[in-house]
């Protein structure tokens, strides 16, 4: 096949449709396979963004997308006016951010740390241990939390036992502590999961760089910080500014399964939302001007993230 | 690397330090699992009382009995390993042709279809022009709607397309010559020299078909076409017990069980099959989450 490429380079004029005929007949096999999967994206990628612009027409089931009448800005608009949107812009960024200020650099930490322990064969069974939660589901996790937060849980019992509290709290219908528990059991789930791109990265970092530190007198701590930190720089960067572009995604699964009625002021966000509105109440045309909304934002964030991960460390995904 | 050297305190200090830091991360992760483990395998009266904090203070199986005595749950699990099995395979298959397609140096239009794909690792219609997509498709409803929307995956096929791209090329070459074609180039050499992506990719998407609840929940309505997850969603997460009540009357050994205790033991067969699976694989996922990283 290769051989066959470098005559169609060569000819020119009206050659060289008759030799890209031959080219594609070569590779037809190859093309199938090819375009099987742009046909693929095509219908389940591409005809999915076309059917955003629903957001600017008054869709109903009724009628198909292109009949629907057009409305221009109103479902925009009627978004602004919500009353929900405070909280739901509130919910989603705040535990977004406090996620992205305690859950991003955990595993770093965590990576870090166990790259300092020296028996192997320990090592691989922490790891081991510390990926496993990342298997299990939220809708199971739902479950343990549910029993571990329950009036007769564990928690209320240690806390009755040790005198913190008089009666047990009822921790998933108060929406006080509906932030803590979703961040703390993600962090929980994800924690080893997340950790090991880093280790691997560490993996990489050369062992003469340490022994060069170990010889200037450095110590554990000063190794970590000053040889296997900056090492890792890069890997930070581009998972942060990810992690940048995913505020907006509030860990749908998540949220679904610990969510109820009682905590809906803490536990509202727009992804939720965005259900809610559209799969629940049928509002097709309003939900999907959320969705719009909340993909020009989330862009936005992803194009300030790379800019500054740019200009600050050399790094960045465009 | 620095075993030769004789400790100084501070190094033992820190050493054992950490050890135990990571001793506590240890058991935080394991104990709230044992604890639905050991609970499940109690008797359901006697759990509500509470204190059971190391091991059943009265074991039984009957907590099991009455979830696999349950008609419902069996569907339900049924369908999970029909959509994994099924979705794996499929999900794997295709991906991994296009990829392979995709991997070739000189095809045709080969730019544009990456560019085509990239997009859409940036861009897509979200939620709701997905569900009508699906609906148009006559999906719902229909057991295809765990299969066909999520067979492909442009974020797997990078990771598959870094792995091709590394497979020498004559070992290609001397199937040519012996006058193999792609398909059977594709289906008799590049894929079995593969297997470690294969299993990586099998791995994540697996994880994904088992633990998947939601298009259970937006996609059908035949409880006979639910997933056990789904099943467990409406259990637990809308804390109404109804569902796990009617399986419990259905069963002979309603005295001693509670609805909480059926709830974890159904959490614990739900998810004992991927526990077991997932060490065998853990070599590969390691591999398979460097490729799939370094390409963001």
């Amino acid at each position: 096949m290769k051989k066959q490429l470098i005559p169609a380079v060569i000819e020119t004029g009206s050659g060289r449709k008759s030799s890209l005929w031959k080219r594609l007949l070569a590779q037809r096999h190859l093309q199938t396979m090819a375009l099987l999967g742009v046909v693929w994206m095509i219908i389940f990628n591409y005809i999915p963004m076309y059917g955003l612009i629903i957001s600017f027409k008054d869709y109903n089931i009724v009628k198909s997308i292109a009949e629907a009448p057009w409305v221009g800005l109103d479902h925009f608009r009627e978004f602004l006016d919500d009353e929900d949107l405070r909280n739901v812009i509130k919910n989603t960024l705040g535990i977004s951010l406090i996620k992205l200020l305690i859950g991003f650099p955990l595993p770093i930490i965590f990576a870090l740390f166990l790259n300092e322990v020296r028996s192997l064969r320990y090592k691989k069974t922490i790891q081991t241990i510390s990926y496993l939660p990342h298997f299990l589901s939220w809708v199971v996790l739902g479950g343990i939390l549910a029993t571990w937060l329950a009036d007769v849980g564990i928690i209320n019992n240690i806390l009755l036992a040790l005198n913190v509290i008089d009666k047990p709290i009822t921790y998933l219908a108060e929406p006080s502590y509906f932030w803590t528990i979703i961040i703390t059991s993600d962090i929980w789930k994800e924690l080893g999961w997340s950790a090991i791109i880093y280790l691997a990265a560490i993996s990489g970092v050369s062992p003469e760089m340490y022994e060069a530190a170990t010889i200037d007198g450095a110590g554990r701590f000063q190794k970590m910080w000053f040889v296997t930190l900056p090492s890792i720089r890069s890997t930070i960067s581009i998972l942060f500014i990810l992690a940048v572009s995913g505020v907006l995604n509030s860990n749908f699964d998540q949220i679904l399964v610990l969510r109820n009625s009682l905590n809906d002021s803490a536990s509202n966000v727009i992804d939720y939302y965005i259900y809610y509105t559209g799969i629940v109440s049928n509002r097709f045309s309003y939900s999907a001007a959320v969705t719009l909304i909340k993909a020009v934002i989330a862009l936005i964030l992803l194009l300030i993230a790379n800019q500054v991960s740019k200009k600050i460390n050399d790094t960045s995904l465009f | 690397m620095f075993s030769l050297k004789r400790k100084t305190t501070g190094e033992a200090l820190f050493d054992i330090a950490n050890n135990l830091v990571m001793l506590c991360i240890c058991f935080i992760t394991l104990y709230p699992i044992w604890y639905v483990l050991i609970n499940a395998f109690n008797d359901g009266n006697d759990a509500m009382l509470g204190g059971i904090y190391w091991w059943p203070r009265m074991f039984t199986l009957k907590n099991f009995d009455a979830v696999f005595a349950s008609p419902g749950i069996m569907t339900a699990m049924g369908i999970t390993v029909a959509k994994t099995v099924l979705g794996v395979l499929v999900h794997v298959f295709f991906t991994a042709m296009v990829a392979y397609a995709l991997s070739r140096k000189g095809l045709i239009g080969g730019k544009l279809y990456i560019l085509l794909g990239t997009i859409t690792l940036f861009f897509n219609g979200g939620l709701i022009p997905t569900f009508l997509l699906n609906r148009d498709l006559h999906l719902l409803d229909n057991f295809l709607v765990y299969i066909i929307p999520v067979m492909f995956s442009f974020f797997d096929l990078i990771i598959f397309m870094t792995f091709f791209r590394e497979i020498p090329e004559g070992l290609e070459e001397a199937a040519r010559i012996d006058g193999a074609n792609d398909w059977s180039i594709f289906l008799r050499v590049v894929l079995p020299v593969s297997m470690p992506v294969i299993a990586t990719i099998a791995l994540f998407h697996g994880v994904y078909q088992w633990n998947d609840y939601f298009s259970g929940i937006i996609y059908i309505n035949n409880p006979d076409l639910q997933p056990i997850q789904t099943y467990l969603f409406r259990v637990v997460a809308q804390s109404s017990s109804n569902q796990m009540m009617v399986a419990v009357q259905g069963s002979s050994v309603t005295k001693t069980v509670t609805s909480q205790s059926i709830k974890l033991a159904t959490m614990v067969v739900t998810t004992l099959p991927i526990v077991f699976v997932y060490p065998f694989l853990q070599r590969y996922f390691v591999k398979g989450m460097m490729i799939g990283s370094i390409k963001g």
